[in-house]
């Protein structure tokens, strides 16, 4: 059984500080859905107002339609997985796992036959008699994950469980819960600040900014086609370059940046419009390090400018070169590792440029801070 | 030892060392083991000491046993029965300060706000800045036959005639109990503090009610502090003298009151040192108990 999710105009204030603003959205039943944001945006909170922990200064948290004001986090078809696991340290494995099932009364033999049943869903057999000190990082991970399954939730919530795990256990746990997921069918709720963990696994993605739900939408869309500032420039890298408007056609918008013109798509808002942009407003055009390219070679490059290379970082897959525009503006420029950069040396200025289509007009906003 | 110096340097490792010295030697070891000797050899005159007659013997062990030769009683039923007695009240202090204690630590540590906090800790700690024996009178002008709850039960018609607290021992369980309450309280307080307040949300997310919550996992976290607090409780309040001496009812006698007879007013300080050495091993013995039968670990009492 999983259940939906509705956050109806869902406001949490700690006194005068809202640590979430009128946040409106619909998770699917069945779907796995990401809260992504910096720390100290609110999506803990939020998951906080889901669970029953607290409940919301103003608007309702629905879960399968049902208005959950008053309800306690134990009476509500949720499970929560904490940030720091909260196993129980002094029970046994199989006990942590049994433990809600003790809770009701469940005999000791059905608890037992359960633990293993949960302990083999998450790769855990035969662990059950051992302390939850003997085990490594991961393994606590399913540990946890199996208890918060226990009690059939229709809804699991996740706070940053990985962020404590090192970068290798952390992506091969991204495929694990993912593929749990899709297991077990109910609906996950994860919150994180890494985009990577929400891009990976989330079937779709909320960007949390200052208590407020910037964008939600696919990791696809969030990604392509970020509808403010924030989102585009948290979501992945992102070179911004503030300007106005000088000329509006169709949905491309020419832009001047200190001089130079540029072009590029205007970008659409959370419901899917176009941002309503006309000549003099204050706008910011974005352009991937991806999506720069050198204009000497290219056919007929668009979107020209040139930049000094400062430095350049061997990134694995990646090679990602700095530089500083005429402007004294700083620019990420990535390549495929393959790519020669031999004949580009720290000091030398290059031409680079960029197509239309792949760069975003958006009104002027705060950035992601980095 | 040369890493402990290195560590420390010279100056603070001498001071330590010496401190720690003439602490364990002078301050507890040679006085006890002064006494254990002089529990075993007869009370004598200055003049005798060390003569013939001063041999070992047990003849102050048997007489907590069996009485002094001339009682027809098999066995020292008076001395015994207050021996019982004594460490039977102080089983049922520390239990009834356990029971006390633990909400109130539990909600200094986990559920009052830092301000909050500091007042109460505040508020438990301001009182014992007066002495011990102003202390126990104040509980018996409180509980006295013409005292304050007395006076305030009769005035509110709850009462048809005064209830003699004192007689009933009321007086002097609230005395022992209140006491040694910081003993108890900030042991549970250390130990419930750095229970992980993730542990209680997880449990009731889990579906689990308040008791058992507590029953399943606070109160194993906090084994050691209740061990801890416990046994302090328990050997202050078997030893206690001065409580007992204001509060007890005149047929209630507490065991260091006899302990005290011995040496003071009888003047024989061999058989006060073996009526000593006996609260002293039982005492421990009992603690020793507990601790095997709720699995503690001694280490982990003084943590």
């Amino acid at each position: 059984m999983s259940a939906d999710v509705e956050l109806q105009g869902v406001s949490i204030a700690f006194g005068d500080f809202y640590a979430a603003k009128n946040v409106n959205v619909k998770i699917e039943a069945g779907e796995f859905f990401s809260f992504l944001g910096p720390s100290g945006c609110g999506k803990t909170t939020l998951l906080r107002a889901v669970s029953g922990f607290l409940e919301p200064s103003e608007g309702k948290v629905l879960i399968g339609g049902q208005n959950m004001s008053g309800i306690g986090p134990n009476k509500r078809p949720t499970s929560l997985i904490f940030q720091n696991l909260a196993l129980f340290p002094l029970m046994s494995v199989a006990d942590n796992i049994a433990f809600s099932l003790e809770v009701r009364g469940v005999s000791k033999q059905a608890r037992r036959k359960r633990a293993d049943e949960l302990l083999d869903l998450v790769a855990l057999n035969g662990q059950g008699d051992k302390k939850v000190h003997e085990l490594s990082g991961g393994q606590k991970q399913r540990v946890a994950i199996a208890r918060a399954l226990a009690v059939e939730p229709e809804v699991l919530l996740l706070d940053e469980p990985l962020s404590a795990l090192d970068l290798k256990l952390r992506q091969k746990m991204r495929t694990e819960l993912r593929a749990i997921q899709q297991r077990v069918g109910i609906t996950f709720i994860y919150i994180t600040h890494d985009q990577g963990e929400a891009l990976t696994m989330s079937d779709r993605v909320g960007v949390m900014n200052d208590g407020q739900l910037e964008q939600v939408g696919s990791c696809y869309e969030v990604y392509q086609a970020p509808s403010t500032p924030f989102v585009a420039t948290f979501v992945g890298e992102n070179n911004a370059f503030s300007g106005k408007v000088e000329k509006v056609s169709k949905s491309i918008a020419k832009v001047n940046v200190e001089g130079t013109s540029f072009s590029g798509s205007v970008g659409r808002t959370t419901l899917g419009d176009p941002h309503p942009v006309g000549v003099g407003d204050d706008v910011i055009i974005f352009v991937r390090p991806e999506s720069l390219s050198l204009a000497k070679g290219a056919k007929a490059p668009k979107n020209n400018f040139s930049a000094d290379i400062e430095t350049i970082e061997f990134e694995g897959n990646l090679k990602n070169i700095y530089l500083k525009s005429n402007k004294n503006k700083s620019i990420r420029f990535s390549v495929p590792s393959v790519f020669d950069t031999s004949d580009l040396t720290p000091g030398s200025t290059i031409e680079l440029s960029f197509a239309t289509e792949s760069a975003i007009v958006l009104p002027s906003g705060p950035l992601a801070l980095d | 030892m040369g890493g402990f110096f290195k560590k420390n340097g010279s100056i603070i490792s001498t001071f330590f060392l010496i401190a720690i010295t003439f602490w364990l030697i002078f301050l507890i070891l040679i006085p006890q083991l002064y006494m254990l000797d002089l529990s075993f050899r007869p009370n004598l005159p200055p003049l005798l000491r060390g003569g013939p007659d001063d041999v070992y013997t047990l003849t102050h062990y048997k007489h907590f046993v069996f009485g002094s030769e001339t009682s027809k009683d098999a066995y020292n039923y008076v001395d015994i029965g207050v021996f019982v007695d004594t460490i039977g009240t102080a089983i049922l202090v520390t239990i009834i300060n356990l029971c006390f204690c633990y909400p109130i630590a539990f909600y200094i540590a986990k559920l009052a706000t830092p301000n909050a906090t500091r007042l109460l800790i505040l508020a438990l700690i301001i009182p014992f800045w007066i002495n011990e024996l102003l202390r126990s009178f104040a509980i018996r002008i409180l509980f006295a036959g013409e005292g304050v709850i007395n006076n305030l039960l009769l005035e509110m018609g709850l009462l048809d005639a005064a209830v003699n607290f004192i007689a009933l021992d009321v007086a002097l369980y609230t005395g022992l109990t209140y006491a040694y309450i910081l003993l108890m309280i900030f042991p549970l307080y250390n130990a419930l503090e750095t229970l992980d307040t993730n542990q209680l949300e997880a449990a009731k997310d889990l579906g689990s009610s308040t008791i058992r919550t507590h029953w399943r996992i606070v109160i194993p976290h906090a084994k050691a502090g209740i061990a801890s607090g416990s046994t302090m409780v328990f050997m202050l309040t078997a030893g206690a003298l001065a409580t007992p001496v204001v509060l007890s009812s005149p047929n209630t006698f507490w065991f260091t009151q006899l302990i005290y007879q011995w040496f003071n007013m009888n003047d024989n300080w061999s058989r006060g040192s073996a009526y000593s050495i006996i609260l002293l091993v039982v005492s421990v013995a009992f603690v020793l108990l507990m601790m095997r039968i709720f699995r503690v670990a001694i280490g982990e009492v003084v943590r």
